[in-house]
């Protein structure tokens, strides 16, 4: 499921979020290179598209390597529980 | 994973308006930017105890994304107004930003005497191997024989080791890493803040679109493997030949030594005055 937050793009997955701030994507593909489980597709930029996004464990290598703060991962729970707050 | 419940968010640090910030696609930077203010967060650090000051290059930019104490100060002089702010406010965290060129060539000279002096001052070297901002012309931390826009046909000098050479002139800290291994950046920060004395931190950064591009690595996932490739442990460092460490980065903690830093002696001296001054 891919919603929008702003200028902030949600994938949901079955555990976890992705949000990708595309303005700052700047296309390095660092993350759909080092993504232990191949969750991201890039398009003809090299921005990355979550379409495996199930497959994602939360491992943050994406957001850790990420050099222009373009992309975040958070445990659905977390998510819930800010838009509650 | 962004949850972190500390009592400082790491984004407290970041000014978000000026992004997306402007360094290269795939430039390292931006981890390493990150990984200090994760380091910051860690250490429980706010952004008002915290000075940082930079130099001139890319890595002189990092002060554009910050909300903290920033000095953006001339080519090479990071270093000694670092210590400025140290002595006159003992109680700051003050971490002098530096790219290769600010703290080995220009700034060298500095490098030695605050390493010598053993102030309590961070540096922070992001050391891209080239001179990113004016064209990626070759640096004193160039490995030989790279191509770069000056050495076409191979960089004809041998690259200096900042952290060996700070180690030797007396810092009491230094440790080295590579963008590869980001999870270590934040890990060496946060021991260099923590350090009383001189810490040196210095971390290989890709430059895709100089050095990478010139050296057949343009795509930075390339070059980041190209970095851990090159890169190794200082443990296994004894075990190898001469010949195998050529052109190789040496990472882990070089120094780690407790003892007296500038402040702490320059404290026992003002004590010392105090009394002979009393007692005449």
């Amino acid at each position: 499921m891919h919603s929008h937050e702003g200028e902030i793009e949600i994938a949901e997955g079955k555990k976890f979020l992705i949000r990708i701030r595309r303005e700052r994507c700047k296309g390095c593909e660092i993350c759909i290179e080092f993504c232990p489980k191949k969750v991201f597709e890039g398009d003809e930029l090299g921005h990355p598209i979550p379409e495996r996004i199930d497959e994602c464990i939360g491992c943050g290598t994406c957001e850790l390597r990420c050099p222009d703060f373009a992309i975040e991962v958070i445990p659905k729970e977390c998510h819930d529980s800010e838009e509650k707050s | 994973m962004s949850k972190r419940s500390r009592e400082v968010s790491w984004k407290a640090f970041l000014r978000e308006e000026n992004l997306p910030h402007q360094w290269c696609p795939g430039c390292g930077y931006g981890v390493i930017l990150k990984s200090m203010l994760y380091a910051f967060e860690k250490g429980g650090i706010a952004p008002k105890d915290v000075v940082v000051v930079t130099g001139i290059g890319c890595w002189g930019k990092a002060d554009d994304y910050l909300y903290a104490n920033t000095v953006h100060v001339t080519h090479g002089r990071a270093l000694p107004v670092a210590t400025g702010i140290k002595v006159a406010n003992p109680s700051m965290k003050v971490i002098a930003l530096m790219g290769d060129g600010d703290s080995a060539t220009i700034g060298g000279n500095h490098l030695i005497h605050s390493s010598r002096r053993n102030i309590d001052v961070v540096a922070l070297v992001a050391n891209n191997l080239n001179y990113g901002m004016t064209g990626g012309q070759y640096s004193c931390t160039t490995p030989l024989y790279s191509r770069t826009s000056t050495s076409w046909y191979g960089d004809p000098e041998p690259a200096l080791d900042i952290c060996r050479l700070s180690e030797t002139a007396g810092a009491s800290f230094v440790a080295r890493t590579t963008v590869y291994h980001a999870a270590m950046i934040e890990k060496y920060i946060g021991m260099a803040l923590s350090h009383e004395g001189f810490s040196l931190v210095e971390v290989i950064s890709p430059c895709p679109t100089y050095f990478g591009r010139y050296n057949k690595l343009s795509k930075a996932p390339q070059m980041l493997k190209w970095l851990k490739e090159q890169s190794i442990p200082i443990e296994r460092v004894k075990d190898l030949s001469e010949e195998n460490l050529k052109e190789k980065f040496v990472t882990g903690v070089f120094a780690d030594k407790k003892g007296h830093s500038f402040l702490s002696r320059y404290r026992e001296i003002q004590s010392r005055a105090r009394n002979e001054l009393e007692s005449e």
